[in-house]
């Protein structure tokens, strides 16, 4: 098994790391009997996410993409981070190992959730079907 | 600093090891089983160093058979003995949850061919009991295969009273000793062993060689069939200057074990005190029965491959028995079979050290580690719920 550079280089110096107490959406995925819980504080302005900052418990892969999903978010518009798919985020990796990718569809759930949180604080109305995902067992 | 501190995966192979292979592959080049003065000298080669492991653990020659490693002598005796007896009716093995895989996915074939499996418990301090082996044996018990030293946590186990209570019942006894020959005393006549598997560089010989001491009388069947190499038993030209290394790498283990022993308690010792200052610290194991340079611990709300990483980017060379680290959801068996929850379990260290290192190496680790531990917990939200827990 071996990690490709763009992994090893968000994992050593990950981007986004933190909490923001102002958080207008916070989503958290994973469990701690799988080893990695992943936990997404998102601020937004007029549907735009204006910043992001998360919290990971888990292994090289788990770090590395929450790092740059987190990057990949910030300053999008709500409707294009809910697009953003565990393969696009392994993509901007240049890949992860196999037994791996599970590790990355946590960074996709963790902006769902935090997303979800914030239309529901807000009352604001979404398609449930797009938030569909199994939090506690994302494997 | 670089420090290697993983020496239960492997070992660097020592000088004397490499000095005594290098003419192997340039002089005593000869085929073992060829006539001619060069094949004869080969096969002096393989032969005293037949001599010397035997001695090295009190075995008779003609009862060490050389083999390609660990895992390969695992198999051998284990489906040879489980073949072997099932002739005679007897089905039935005990060996506990904790082996290594060599032995418990070989355990598993047997088990789907009709073996009747039974897996001891290991308690919290990762030892097998005397006394399950004695209340487990059973009129159609087969085999007892108990490991030596455990790869992951460093338990020594009771194998002389296994052995004892096996003799006395007249079963088979193969032992995995694949962590503890070449690091703590083992003598296959006083630990009354039957069968015991090896492997060369785990003490300082190269990878790729190992081997299985079989008590004679026990009739394995073959594992190789082809040339008379290994008398009969397994077949195929002798890797001589593995064998060769593999023997003068214990010899120097051997002659060196008790000094070593001294040093690598001590240095052991000085990680464990500077280890459980660390919050939400433990040392998996027994802290007395265990290898002289083994270290375990888990750290609480850490995952261990993140831990592993961040400690290689430092310099330090360790091992992890989290999931991520074994490719599979699960963390370590061997964790899991000491009561370990989950998360307790993914958060795991393995420090194993060999006489190389210092206690200056011992000291950056454990100046290096607490920060490492800080730096990921301060980015966990499962440390986050563990503090909250602690202030309810």
């Amino acid at each position: 098994m071996e990690y490709s550079e763009k992994v090893m280089e968000h994992f050593t110096n990950p981007h986004n790391v933190g909490k923001l107490d102002d958080a207008d959406g916070v989503g958290e995925v994973g469990n701690a009997k799988c080893g990695d819980i992943m936990k997404m504080y998102l601020k937004i302005e007029n549907d735009i996410i204006t910043d992001v900052k998360f919290n990971t418990y888990g292994c090289a892969s788990a770090i590395a993409t929450s790092s740059i999903a987190t990057d990949m978010i910030k300053g999008q518009p709500l409707s294009e981070a809910l697009k953003l798919t565990n393969k696009a985020v392994v993509e901007a990796l240049d890949g992860l190992p196999a037994v791996k990718i599970h590790c990355s569809v946590l960074a996709e759930q963790a902006i769902k959730a935090a997303v979800k949180d914030y239309y529901e604080k807000n009352g604001i109305e979404y398609n449930a079907d797009e938030f569909k995902f199994d939090e506690d067992h994302h494997h | 600093m670089k420090v290697y501190a993983d020496n239960a995966a492997t070992t660097k192979i020592s000088k004397k090891a490499l000095d005594a292979m290098m003419p192997c592959f340039e002089i005593t080049y000869g085929n073992p089983s060829s006539l001619h003065s060069v094949g004869q000298d080969a096969f002096h080669a393989v032969r005293d160093a037949r001599n010397t492991i035997a001695e090295c653990i009190n075995a008779d020659a003609d009862d060490v058979y050389f083999s390609s490693g660990g895992s390969e002598s695992d198999n051998w005796a284990i489906k040879g003995a489980a073949y072997l007896m099932a002739k005679k009716g007897k089905k039935h093995i005990i060996s506990s949850k904790f082996e290594h895989h060599a032995v418990l996915h070989t355990l598993n074939v047997l088990e789907k061919e009709g073996f009747e499996i039974t897996l001891l418990d290991v308690y919290e301090n990762g030892l097998v009991k005397v006394e399950d082996v004695k209340n487990a044996i059973k009129d159609d018990t087969a085999l007892v295969t108990i490991m030596y030293a455990n790869n992951e946590i460093g338990t020594v186990q009771p194998i002389r009273e296994i052995g004892a209570v096996c003799r006395e019942k007249s079963v088979l006894f193969h032992t995995d000793a694949v962590q503890a020959v070449g690091h703590v005393p083992v003598d296959v006549k006083a630990d009354n062993i039957d069968m015991m598997s090896f492997s060369g560089h785990k003490f300082h010989g190269p990878k790729g060689v190992g081997g299985l001491y079989c008590k004679k009388g026990i009739r394995l069947p073959n594992l190789i069939e082809g040339g008379a190499q290994e008398k009969n038993r397994r077949a195929g030209t002798e890797n001589v200057p593995a064998i060769v290394g593999m023997a003068a790498a214990l010899k120097d283990a051997c002659n060196n074990m008790e000094e070593n022993t001294k040093k690598l308690i001590a240095m052991r010792e000085q990680l464990i005190e500077g280890i459980l200052k660390i919050d939400l610290s433990r040392i998996n194991g027994d802290r007395e029965h265990r290898l002289p340079g083994n270290v375990s611990a888990c750290f609480e709300g850490v995952e261990g491959e993140s831990l592993l990483l961040y400690l290689d980017l430092m310099g330090i060379s360790a091992s992890s028995g989290s999931a991520c680290t074994s490719g599979s959801l699960d963390p370590s068996h061997v964790l899991l079979s000491i009561g370990l929850p989950h998360e307790v379990a993914h958060g795991s260290l393995r420090l194993s050290l060999c006489e190389d290192n210092t206690p200056e190496e011992m000291e950056y680790i454990l100046e290096k580690l607490p920060p490492i531990i800080d730096r990921l917990r301060d980015m966990s939200p499962l440390w986050e719920k563990i503090q909250k827990e602690r202030t309810k």
